[in-house]
């Protein structure tokens, strides 16, 4: 079977880049760095985009990133069906670039915060997660200031009826409640998906949990379940 | 009135200044003053510290850089070797908490950096006066926003720290930054100027008029005029620092440079005179072509600041133009600005006109040493002080010791901080050391940063060995062999006989204890003049250590386990109370001789740590320091998250065995199986064991005196300093 190709994106400012690539690597994934300027992204089957602070993030985070050669191919990578998952800062740009729908806000204690916390699989039907059992329960990194998900009431109904909501923060016994929620997101969100499921953006970081030597092994599934179906499976 | 000379204005005494006449033949200019004075600081120049820190041994075979160079390497094997230092940014972060640590961070990264690694980890010992005042709240809490301002945005984890209440740092607390970076199969950069004809090179920001004098500000103590120095604090750019090192990496990686420095205090005037004396050349530098980013800057100016994220690199000229290539693809600055020259000078131009000239090494070997006088101050007493509580007063004082801020969970700090990206992060913060493991080898490496100053300040010889002994047991916690130290010691105005005795004395015991564990120190940094309008500072040497561990798969936290096991107190405790946190709590204040260290048993102690890591008969290790064993337990169950029962052996004293603070113990946990093999390894290293209760439940049990619920006990100890804080 031919291995998908991964592109792990690489923005000035990007910083967790290396780590999202030596995760793939651990699986044995084909993968190579992307730099912003590219424009070309036809070898790819997937694009990763990283954590970090694109550009510092001086305007809001993930505001400038938009705006680079990759990203502006990306917007015809994704048409074409292809997959993108944009992890912490890669969330952000997401939602900056207007391709998955929300935004993010400051922390609700206005602090950065860099923790374990738990997530429930909310959807296993995406190429991100068909490795999950339904309602599984993930022990897994966050390290963000803004990670506060908000959408208008309109966008929320329609992302929640629409099963889009991916990952949701939870406890360790996989409940949904507001002790669980550390950042103030509404309904708890933690990871969507778009409407043509090709494009997941999440805040927590599934590539600092992929060996049991850091602590952590859940995050390992969302690499092997697009491993799995990122080959010949481009969504119409 | 007389008006004051300008080389005061500037800092320099008179005998400095004539000094300077006499060196150059003739009256300096202002620009020649200005670099004279900032060279000669205290902060550069090192002039009451240089002679004291000789005492340090500074070798060992696996030392590949000593001190003098931005940063000490050692050799972990497998082709990986680590360099790293400490630096202080005191003074800064007491004006301007948030810009002073977040500045204090890149700049210890760009010491590791010009060693050309990698930078991996930062460690941030931190001291405060009391938290009930609002002053300490403002300064702590922006200090710790300042170093995750900085540290998060450039992807370097901040992995661990320690953190100190006392209210001699009310007006001046301590923001010590340590940063540590791997070199894999390649020797560490050199700082010295090589090859005359070579171009120096300025990368990285344009320069502005920032943190002019700055080093000279770090030379004062602080009094209510300092509020002004508040435009010497420099500004920090945390995206630009990220992109300069990954181009720095990427122009190492491909060879292109020769030589490279950071510009730290005293800016293009220190980098450009140390790379030039350590090289045996001169420095040609015209101040026309130094990218700037305010208009008509005078030279002085430009010579003189400390706008932040900029290096110098040598280069020689075939490879200029690919190295301002790789630059631009960062989008940085790379701009050719001088030349090595064989004059042994630093000449400053203006386009064709020479505007300064001075040998290299008058800035930088011919500043006065200084030696000054010391005395024993009148407040060090031989008392011994000794408490005997009764069951009622143990209570009391369980409950007390539980709120305080030193026995509290840090986590309040540490979440602020990404303590996970570069994903090696193995033991995270708030255990005795942290683990990084080596990608690429089965190694790992233990970091802990430690400095009681309650010990130094009783009796500083003493204080400064114990303050090598629990850092090296912090490593040997973990299961990690020692492999040397960096320092930074911070004192308050040397020029007092009384605390240059702390000083020098402080020192000596740091560099016995060292010679005789044999481990070095590699880099260090020195911060006098910590005082406020109500005096010094309590004499605040720390040290941060580096070990190896050489399976990472068999590094050891620090708390309780999930599973049933036995609590084992390895050591003899003794009746010390002089500097204890018991002490503190009853008293208010500490007094009286702080304990006495048995060295060899410290030495066995941690032979035995590691080789019980490397058998893995252990499920944790955890050393007794403030709070004694009481602090120990409490902190073991919130954090591990279960509860346990102890009971007091019957030859044991209860107050001295619960809150005693005598050093060289740990508590350990077993296996009921393996608790054979855990007391024939104490025989054998001649360490006393004495099991003194099990984990399990959800109750702290403190024999017949207290018991706690786990729940509350969590509670209290991870929101405490969050809610001393106001959050």
């Amino acid at each position: 079977m031919k291995k998908p190709k991964f592109g792990v994106a690489v923005f000035p400012g990007s910083n967790c880049d290396f780590d999202a690539y030596e995760a793939l690597k651990i699986l044995d994934a084909d993968v190579s760095y992307v730099w912003h300027e590219e424009s070309n992204l036809d070898k790819f089957d997937v694009i990763v985009l990283p954590g970090g602070f694109s550009y510092g993030d001086y305007l809001r985070t993930g505001a400038i990133a938009q705006f680079s050669p990759l990203m502006k191919s990306l917007r015809d990578f994704i048409d074409k069906g292809k997959f993108v998952l944009g992890i912490c800062n890669g969330f952000q740009i997401l939602l900056e670039a207007k391709i998955l729908p929300g935004a993010m806000l400051t922390n609700k204690d206005l602090k950065f915060i860099c923790r374990y916390v738990y997530i429930r699989v909310e959807n296993v039907n995406t190429p991100f997660t068909s490795a999950y059992k339904k309602s599984e329960v993930l022990r897994i990194p966050i390290a963000h200031h803004s990670g506060n998900y908000y959408a208008t009431e309109e966008m929320l109904r329609k992302i929640e009826n629409n099963g889009q909501v991916v990952f949701r923060y939870c406890n360790e016994n996989g409940e949904v409640d507001e002790k669980s929620n550390p950042n103030g997101s509404l309904n708890n969100i933690a990871g969507i998906i778009n409407e043509k499921g090709n494009v997941l953006g999440m805040m927590p970081h599934p590539e600092r949990a992929c060996e049991n030597i850091l602590g952590s092994e859940d995050g390992k599934k969302i690499f092997v379940s697009l491993l799995n179906s990122a080959v010949g499976q481009l969504l119409p | 009135m007389e008006e004051k000379p300008i080389y005061e204005d500037l800092g320099l005494k008179k005998e400095e200044y004539e000094k300077i006449v006499e060196l150059l033949g003739r009256e300096p200019n202002y620009l020649e003053l200005s670099m004279f004075a900032v060279m000669w600081s205290e902060h550069c120049a090192y002039k009451h510290s240089k002679a004291v820190l000789r005492y340090f041994p500074t070798k060992a075979p696996w030392v590949v850089q000593g001190p003098g160079e931005n940063a000490g390497v050692v050799d972990i094997g497998d082709g990986f070797a680590v360099a790293f230092k400490m630096e202080s940014h005191n003074h800064p972060s007491a004006i301007e908490p948030f810009q002073g640590a977040a500045t204090g961070i890149g700049g210890i990264v760009r010491d590791v950096l010009s060693m050309g690694a990698r930078p991996i980890a930062l460690l941030d010992p931190l001291r405060f006066g009391d938290l009930s005042s609002p002053r300490t709240r403002y300064l702590f809490e922006h200090v710790v926003s300042g170093i995750a301002f900085y540290g998060n945005c450039i992807g370097v984890p901040t992995v661990g720290g320690d953190i100190f209440f006392d209210s001699s740092f009310n007006s001046n607390p301590l923001v010590n930054v340590m940063c540590v970076g791997l070199l894999k199969d390649k020797e560490p950069m050199k700082s010295a100027a090589k090859g005359i004809g070579n171009i120096v090179v300025l990368i990285g920001s344009k320069t502005g008029r920032d943190g002019i004098h700055g080093a000279t500000f770090a030379s004062e103590e602080l009094d209510e005029s300092s509020e002004e120095r508040r435009p010497s604090v420099q500004v920090g750019d945390p995206f630009t620092e990220k992109i300069l090192i990954e181009a720095c990496l990427e122009l190492i990686e491909k060879n292109l440079v020769v030589s490279m420095q950071d510009l730290g205090a005293a800016g293009l005037t220190s980098s450009s005179s140390e790379m030039a004396t350590k090289g045996g050349v001169g420095i040609d530098i015209d101040v026309n072509k130094v990218p700037l980013r305010e208009e008509e800057m005078e030279p002085f100016e430009i010579m003189l600041s400390e706008s932040q994220e900029r290096m110098l690199a040598i280069v020689k000229p075939e490879n200029l133009d690919e190295v301002i290539e790789v630059c631009k693809k960062w989008e940085l600055d790379a701009t050719p600005i001088g030349k090595v020259t064989d004059t042994h000078k630093i000449r400053v131009f203006q386009s064709d006109k020479l505007v300064g000239e001075i040998p290299a090494r008058f800035l930088t070997e011919e500043a006065p040493i200084y030696i000054p006088e010391k005395r024993k101050p009148d407040y060090i007493s031989d008392e011994r002080p000794d408490y005997l509580l009764s069951d009622a007063e143990i209570i009391d004082a369980m409950n007390a010791l539980e709120n305080s801020p030193h026995l509290a969970s840090k986590k309040w700090v540490y979440e602020q901080y990404d303590h996970m990206v570069l994903t090696n992060t193995v033991i995270q913060p708030g255990h005795d050391a942290s683990v990084l493991r080596i990608r690429g080898s089965k190694k790992a490496i233990a970091l802990t940063v430690d400095g009681n100053p309650r010990f130094v300040y009783l009796n500083p010889y003493e204080g400064g060995r114990l303050i090598i002994a629990e850092a090296l047991r912090n490593l040997a916690c973990v299961g990690a062999r020692p492999l040397a130290f960096t320092d930074c010691l911070n004192f308050g105005n040397p020029e007092d006989p009384e605390i240059f005795y702390q000083f020098e004395q402080s020192v000596r015991g740091m560099a016995d204890a060292m010679e005789f564990f044999g481990v070095p120190v590699v880099s260090g940094n020195v911060s006098f003049y910590n005082e406020g309008p109500e005096g010094a500072i309590k004499p605040s040497p720390i040290v941060g250590a580096v070990g190896v561990i050489d399976d990472a798969t068999r590094a050891v936290p620090s708390f309780f386990p999930k599973e049933p096991a036995y609590i084992i107190l390895l050591g003899k405790t003794e009746r010390d109370f002089g500097g204890s946190e018991l002490q503190q709590i009853l008293e208010g204040k500490v007094f009286g001789q702080p304990p006495e260290l048995n060295m060899e048993l410290e030495k066995n102690l941690h032979l035995l740590l590691q080789e019980l890591a490397k058998e893995g008969v252990i499920l944790s290790a955890h050393d007794l320091s403030e709070g004694g064993l009481f602090g120990a337990l409490l902190e073991s169950a919130a954090a591990g998250n279960t509860g346990f029962k102890i009971e007091v052996p019957e030859d044991e004293e209860p107050t001295a065995f619960f809150f005693s603070e005598t050093p060289s113990r740990v508590i350990v946990t077993s296996l009921v199986e393996n608790v054979t093999l855990v007391r024939e390894l104490c025989g054998k290293h001649g360490v006393p064991i004495t099991i003194i209760g099990e984990t399990g439940g959800s109750q702290l049990i403190f024999d017949r005196f207290l018991t706690k619920e786990l729940e509350e006990t969590k509670m209290n100890y991870f929101n405490l300093i969050g809610g001393l804080v106001g959050y």
